[in-house]
Formats: structure tokens, C-alpha cells, sequence
């Protein structure tokens, strides 16, 4: 029996019996089956669920953006009486940005990035044919200082590129409100941009949903961001719904196995368990690592320098998980790459058990190469998509001389160790999903025994719950293998879950470090302190029904 | 799914295939149906075709069978495609690769070197190569090759660069892998595909090449090929059609067919592709 809710009169938005047909040869036939859920006036309402899920189907269809070949068969989207999937396109476009806006999850690939930000603004005016161009400058400019973009003057004559991801999505939110409309649907909106910039777009829209009176359908696949914003909750998997009702009661008392399973999968307001550090000698010490990022000037051009990694030192023992947090451009990666010897950093040690890395070369850097491995961030990147899985463990072993059959017989039994099974040796990449192929990639990874493993955002392309089972692998390998991991990642909550020690890094530089108890129960820096207040959801889910 | 059945999946590359190897078979079956020279005088000159037995296809200016010239050409016009197509890519591939690998003042000077080859109108520099060499099927393979190469180069050199940051590339350099195996193993099979679409158009250009130079008189003297037929047609093409009809077809299905068997390889090479039909 699909979940269903009887429509009031205030409702804005009715789905109801919603099929959406996908194209034959998808790997199932329906992409959304039987949902029905509302959007009430002046109310938040979020769509959750993991890639797949079909959540942003709904959506599209009440756009009138379909993708070609997936159409809706059944049910009816009502919308101010009308039902909008009997609309023809030019009735969808007239209605499009008028009554219902939209943010998208990227917002620098859903701005022009050759028109000013005024232009594209006036332009939502423009298509709607109201006001005169000037008078579009003007409300383009009233919009740009509702949404807070600093220094709005200026702004309104910025490209997109000029600006921060967070400024370009109140760009993209300026835009959508343009015309007041009665309901917003954001996309993912969030979902690109920093914790603390997160945490400033969820704080406007939320603002702004209160002070227009709109009312919002929220799609996110974060149950953090949903018990930080909504007011109603639509769990979605496999395109049915599984569970509909009030946010504080879905997110209390979930009744369903499965929302139960993705809400217990975020560590949210989870305090890092007490770890014993080893007072062992260190593996891994770095001492004042320099790298500078120096991008070619040209002809009357001055060259530009980013200075990615500032004196950064710290030491990783043996056995020992450390976490470096940070957000975009504070050197997280770098740190990561100088380490694995992908860049070559400009001053510094790189000290593994006494043997300097930061300096090697050409054969004697291969010679040493084995010792270092990484698990990288981007599953479907990371895999050669023309080998074969067990040839793409088996390649190090065999670069550093193990015999062929050997080495693919070890990748057999890797294979089995991360949970795929020997089998999977024989196959191509593209026939495993994310989750395996980053089981895959630890595997690569552990195939030359390496003292230190290196993971950069090893977790953050996967959906929450296949997250919560690949950090389960790696906890569970390193207590196997006594691994010592570098554990590079944005998350704090990721960082809580698996890490000893914690250090938080910023513009290049060390802010603090410390036990991951400490530095999550009793942060001494600002800027920990705002990080920490910026995860989503980590006040306890009833701060989100205001 | 066997490699074959995989390319016989499309339907244009079979049929592509088949026109390829009625073309080989041509050439092969040449010296045993018309043991005779093609250059030989046999009956009168400007026979229609279709009107005397022995003459499917008519004689020429000079009373030279046309079928028979039409069989011995195959031979030179597919030699003279694969074998400057062949050539070209040994000089290509690896120049690309090394440049977009490695990147920098090695990338600056091969690139340099190319782009020497790429200024010179290259029709022009194929006659100037021919004319100095002489005439001789080595020479013309020669000359096409050299004029063929530089957009290999630069196809593989543009692949390579946007490939060697490719974190599975990193994890290959991670692991410790030599740049020679990184190169061959890891990036070159993933630019196999573009290469093997303009590897299938050089041969049908080069095919078209070879067809002008003969036509300019370049071609070597001692063999007959399409590109000469059609030379030599072109001054009777009002009151003797077949004569330049035929070859035309000929040299228009071989390339074609190259065309489509080029296509089907890349399909079936691709492993994603093929397992997801």
C-alpha cells in the first residue's frame, strides 16, 4: 500500500499516483512508482533519498523537465488547480520561474559563465517581458542584497567566475526568486559548497522561505541538512516512497527499516569515541612542508602564486588514523599529493621512518613508491576503464617484480578481503557500482602491503549508507592489517567516524590539531569552532521544527 | 562475447568488412583471371562495356582492358593506403605521446617540429617529395606518409595531455609503474579509439592521394592504379564514361568500407560500449 496524505486548503503542490516510465533497458521500468506527497503553503518540505532513489524525478516533472524517453504514464501533478503534466511546453515555460523556481545542485555550470550576474538576472524579467530594462537593473540589484552577496554593487557587474560557489548559488537563488514565486524547488543545493558556506545558504533560504510566506520542496540525499531545514520529510528508495511525515517525527521515531538505517548511517551529533594513543615512535613525520602553486604569466600578465601548503609539520605514528579537515583551497589535498609524492613539494621533510621522501627523484622516488599508497576520491577516475579489476592490482606487485600469476592470484584473494570476491578479477570496471569500485580502489591500494595509505576524500562521492559500509572496511582492515592512514576529507563527520587525531588546516596552514575527542568536545580555534557549528543537523534534530 | 561477434554487432561494419575483403580478393584473384599486363593493348580502343566477351567493362584510349586494370589497381591502391597509413602512425603516435606525456620544453620542441610539417600545404610537399625521390611506389608511400603524420601527432598528444592526470594514471605513477609501461599500458589503449577513426580516414585519404599524384602523372610508371585510370580518363570523361565511372566507384567503396570497418573496431573495442548493448 503506497504512502499516501489527503489533500488540505493550503496545499500548493499535490503529487498524487505519480508513475514515471523510464526508457526500456534502464535498470528498472519505473523511475518513480505511485507517489504522492504535497508541498503545503509557506512550509518546507524534503525529499530525501540516495542517488537512484528517484527523488529529483518528481521534480523535474513538475518543471516540465523530463530528460527524453523518460515520461510521466500515470497520476497527476496539481498545481494552483491546474495539472501540470496536462500542460503543453509553452504553457510550462510561462509558468516556469514565474510561480515555481529552481536552484540547481552546480551552480557555476547552471550560470552563463559569459554574461554578468545583472544580466542574467534581468534576463528571468526579460523572458517574462515585465519591467523596463533598466527597472530590471534596479530589481536585479534589490535581489542581489536580499540574497546577502557582499559588495552587491559590484557583484551585479561580476561573471560567475569572479565569484566564490557560495556567492554563485545566491546568484542562482536571486534568480529563482525573481519573480516570487509561490513555490521553490531547490536541487541538491547545497550539496557542492563547504560546510560553512552550507550552512549560510541553508540559514538564507530558510530566511527567505519564512519572510515570503514561499513554500519549498527541498531535494537533498543529507539527512543532516534535512533535520537542520525542514518541516516535513519524504523518504524515497527505488523510486517509492517509504516514509512521509512530520521532520521531527520521521527523524525521532523513523519508522521504516530503512530511514532508520540512513539516519543511524550519519555519525550527527556523534562524539568521537576515547582512542588510546600509541606513544609508539612515528612513522610519519612531516616538517615544515612548503608548496607553492605558481601559474605561468604571459605577455603583460603577472604569473600568480597560491601558496598551498605553509609550514606545515606533523607526525603520524604508527598504527594511528589522522584526519586533516578542511574546506576547498585549504591545501587538504596538496598536503595528501605532496605526501604520496604526486607533487613535488619546495622545501620541507617528508620523513617515513626515517627515510626522507620529500627530495627523491626519478628511479630512486619509484624505488620507494611502494611503501606510500593512496585511496583516491573519485571512484569512476580512479579505475583504468580498459583493465581488467584484477590487472589493476595486480600492475604494483609487478611493477616492483613480483611474477604475473602471483601477483593476479593476490588480487584474487584482495578482491575477497575488501568483499567483492575473488571472481571480480575477470571483470571491467563500469560492471561494479561506486561503493565497489572504491572497495576496488582500497584494494589497489593494499596490494603492496604499504606502511602508510593516504586516503584523499575516499568517502565523499558515495551515498550515505554505502559510505557508512566502506568506512566499516577500512575500521576493519586497519584493526586486520594495524594500517596507519592519512585520512584526508571535508567531513567532519566522516573524520569523527574514523579518524584518532584530527588536525584542521586552513588557507594552507595548520590550525590545530589535537585527539579527535578533543578537538570535537572542547575546540580551542575560531575557525574549528565554526566548522563545528556549521555541520548540519548537530543540534538535536527538534532545533528544526521552528 | 567473442571479439568478432562484438564488431559484427554493427551491422554497417559487417557490411563494411565484406566490401573490404571483396577488394582483397580482388587484388589477390588479379594475376590468376588476367594473367596478362594491364598495360597491354588488346582489342580497339574506346569498346563499351558490356559489349564484347572478355570486355566486362570495356577498353580505354589506348585499348587496354579496363577489368583488368580495374583488378591490378586493388593491389597498389590498398598497398599504398595501409602500408603510408602504417608509417604514418609509427611517426605520429609516438611523437604525440611523448610531447603530451611529458609535456614541457619536450612537448615545445616536437611540437615545433610538427607544426614545420603542418605550414606546408600538403599536397604540395607530396609532389616536391615524389619529384625529387622519383616515381616508385616506395617513394609515393614515402612522400604520403610524411604528409599524413602531423595530425596524428597532435591527435595523440591532445589525448595524452587531457589522460596523464587521470587519477588512475596517478595510481599507476604511485605504484610505481615506469613512464614506458604508464604510456603503453595505462593512457595509450584509452586513445586507441580516436586513433583508429583516423587511422581508417588516412587510409581512404591516402588512397586519394596516391589517385592524384598518378593523375599528375607522379604515379610509378611500372604499375597500374585507380588514381592513374581516372588521370588518363579525364581528357576522354565526355565520350567515354566508364572509363573514369569504374575506378571512381572502386576507389568511393574502398573507402567507405574502411570508413565502416574504422567505426565497428572502435565499437567493439570499447569495453563499456559492448557489454551495455
Amino acid at each position: 500500500m503506497p504512502i499516501t496524505e489527503n489533500p488540505s486548503a493550503d496545499t500548493v503542490l499535490s503529487i498524487r499516483d505519480l508513475n514515471i516510465a523510464l526508457p526500456k533497458g534502464a535498470d528498472r521500468a519505473l523511475a518513480v512508482e505511485d507517489v504522492s506527497y504535497e508541498v503545503k503553503r509557506g512550509e518546507i518540505m524534503c525529499v530525501v533519498g540516495e542517488s537512484g532513489s528517484g527523488k529529483s524525478m518528481a521534480a523535474n516533472a513538475v518543471m516540465g523537465l523530463l530528460p527524453k524517453g523518460v515520461n510521466a504514464t500515470h497520476g497527476e501533478i496539481l498545481f494552483e488547480g491546474q495539472d501540470l503534466l496536462a500542460l503543453t511546453e509553452k504553457q510550462h515555460r510561462a509558468l516556469r520561474g514565474l510561480k515555481i523556481g529552481m536552484i540547481f545542485q552546480e551552480p557555476m555550470t547552471a550560470l552563463n559563465p559569459l554574461m554578468r550576474v545583472g544580466a542574467q538576472i534581468a534576463e528571468v524579467f526579460e523572458a517574462h517581458g515585465q519591467f523596463t530594462p533598466k527597472e530590471r537593473q534596479a530589481r536585479a540589484l534589490e535581489l542581489l542584497i536580499e540574497v546577502g552577496i557582499p559588495q552587491p554593487e559590484k557583484a551585479i557587474r561580476a561573471y560567475p567566475f569572479e565569484l566564490s560557489g557560495g556567492q554563485r548559488q545566491r546568484v542562482m537563488i536571486a534568480m529563482a526568486l525573481a519573480l516570487e514565486p509561490i513555490l521553490l524547488i531547490a536541487d541538491e543545493p547545497t550539496t557542492a559548497l563547504d560546510v560553512t558556506t552550507q550552512a549560510q545558504i541553508l540559514e538564507l533560504i530558510r530566511d527567505l522561505q519564512q519572510r515570503r510566506g514561499m513554500s519549498v520542496m527541498f531535494i537533498t540525499h543529507d539527512f543532516g541538512v534535512v533535520a537542520e531545514i525542514a518541516n516535513r520529510v519524504c523518504v524515497m528508495r527505488h523510486g517509492k516512497i517509504v516514509e512521509l511525515g512530520d521532520a521531527k517525527s520521521v527523524l525521532e521515531k523513523p519508522q521504516d527499516a530503512y530511514t532508520q538505517a540512513l539516519i543511524a548511517a550519519i555519525p550527527s551529533n556523534a562524539v568521537p569515541p576515547h582512542r588510546e594513543t600509541s606513544q609508539v615512535a612515528p612513522l610519519l613525520e612531516i616538517k615544515q612542508l612548503n608548496k607553492v602553486f605558481r601559474s605561468r604569466g604571459g605577455f603583460l600578465k603577472p604569473s600568480r602564486e597560491v601558496r598551498a601548503l605553509e609550514d606545515v609539520s606533523l607526525t603520524l605514528a604508527r598504527g594511528e588514523t589522522v584526519g586533516i579537515v578542511g574546506e576547498s583551497g585549504s591545501g587538504k589535498s596538496t598536503l595528501g599529493r605532496c605526501v604520496v609524492r604526486l607533487e613535488h613539494p619546495d622545501s620541507g621533510e617528508l620523513l617515513l621512518d626515517g627515510v626522507n621522501l620529500s627530495q627523491l627523484k626519478g628511479d630512486a622516488l619509484r624505488r620507494e613508491r611502494h611503501r606510500v599508497q593512496m585511496i583516491f576520491q573519485d571512484p569512476y577516475a580512479s579505475l583504468n576503464p580498459r583493465t581488467k579489476v584484477g590487472m589493476a592490482i595486480a600492475q604494483g606487485p609487478i611493477a616492483n617484480g613480483t611474477p604475473k600469476a602471483a601477483a593476479l592470484k593476490q588480487a584474487g584473494e584482495l578482491l575477497d578481503m575488501v568483499g567483492l570476491g575473488a571472481s571480480a578479477v575477470e571483470r571491467f570496471p563500469h560492471e561494479f557500482s561506486g561503493g565497489q569500485r572504491q572497495r576496488i580502489g582500497i584494494a589497489r591500494a593494499l596490494a603492496l602491503n604499504p606502511e602508510l595509505i593516504v586516503a584523499d576524500e575516499a568517502v565523499s562521492a558515495l551515498d550515505v549508507s554505502i559510505q557508512a559500509q566502506v568506512l566499516e572496511l577500512l575500521e576493519e582492515l586497519k584493526q586486520r592489517l594495524s594500517l596507519s592512514l592519512l585520512f584526508i576529507t571535508h567531513d567532519l563527520r566522516v573524520a569523527a567516524h574514523i579518524c584518532d587525531r584530527i588536525v584542521v588546516m586552513q588557507h594552507g596552514r595548520i590550525v590545530e590539531q589535537g585527539s579527535a575527542e578533543q578537538i570535537f568536545l572542547a575546540p580551542k580555534e575560531a575557525y574549528t569552532q565554526d566548522l563545528l557549528k556549521a555541520i548540519p543537523g548537530r543540534e538535536a534534530p527538534v532545533a528544526a521544527t521552528a | 562475447m567473442s571479439f568478432f561477434a562484438r564488431f559484427a554487432q554493427n551491422r554497417g561494419a559487417l557490411v563494411g568488412l565484406i566490401i573490404l575483403l571483396l577488394i582483397i580478393a580482388m587484388a589477390i584473384l588479379a594475376p590468376l583471371l588476367f594473367p596478362e599486363s594491364p598495360w597491354r593493348m588488346v582489342q580497339r580502343p574506346f569498346l563499351p562495356p558490356l559489349s564484347q566477351d572478355g570486355f566486362p567493362l570495356g577498353t580505354d584510349t589506348m585499348g587496354r582492358n579496363v577489368a583488368s586494370g580495374l583488378m591490378h589497381g586493388a593491389w597498389v591502391s590498398l598497398l599504398i593506403g595501409l602500408v603510408s597509413t602504417s608509417v604514418a602512425l609509427l611517426i605520429g603516435v609516438p611523437l604525440g605521446a611523448i610531447a603530451g606525456y611529458y609535456g614541457g620544453i619536450i612537448d615545445d620542441i616536437l611540437m615545433r617540429f610538427t607544426e614545420f610539417f603542418q605550414t606546408i600545404p600538403n599536397f604540395a610537399l607530396a609532389i616536391v617529395l615524389v619529384a625529387i625521390m622519383q616515381p616508385s611506389i616506395t617513394s609515393i608511400v614515402l612522400a604520403i606518409a610524411i604528409v599524413s603524420w602531423p595530425p596524428v601527432a597532435r591527435l595523440v598528444r591532445a589525448e595524452f595531455m587531457s589522460l596523464r592526470n587521470r587519477e588512475y594514471v596517478e595510481a599507476a605513477r604511485l605504484v610505481g609503474q615506469s613512464n614506458t609501461t604508464i604510456i603503453l599500458r595505462q593512457i595509450l589503449p584509452n586513445t586507441l579509439s580516436p586513433i583508429i577513426v583516423l587511422a581508417s580516414l588516412m587510409v581512404a585519404t591516402a588512397i586519394l592521394l596516391e589517385s592524384a599524384l598518378s593523375f599528375l602523372g607522379l604515379g610509378d610508371p611500372n604499375v597500374m592504379s585507380w588514381g592513374y585510370m581516372i588521370g588518363a580518363a579525364r581528357t576522354v570523361i565526355r565520350q567515354a564514361w566508364w572509363l573514369s565511372f569504374f575506378p571512381g566507384v572502386a576507389i568511393l567503396l574502398t573507402v567507405l568500407a574502411l570508413n565502416l570497418v574504422g567505426e565497428g573496431l572502435d565499437d567493439a573495442l570499447n569495453p563499456k560500449l559492448s557489454r551495455e548493448r
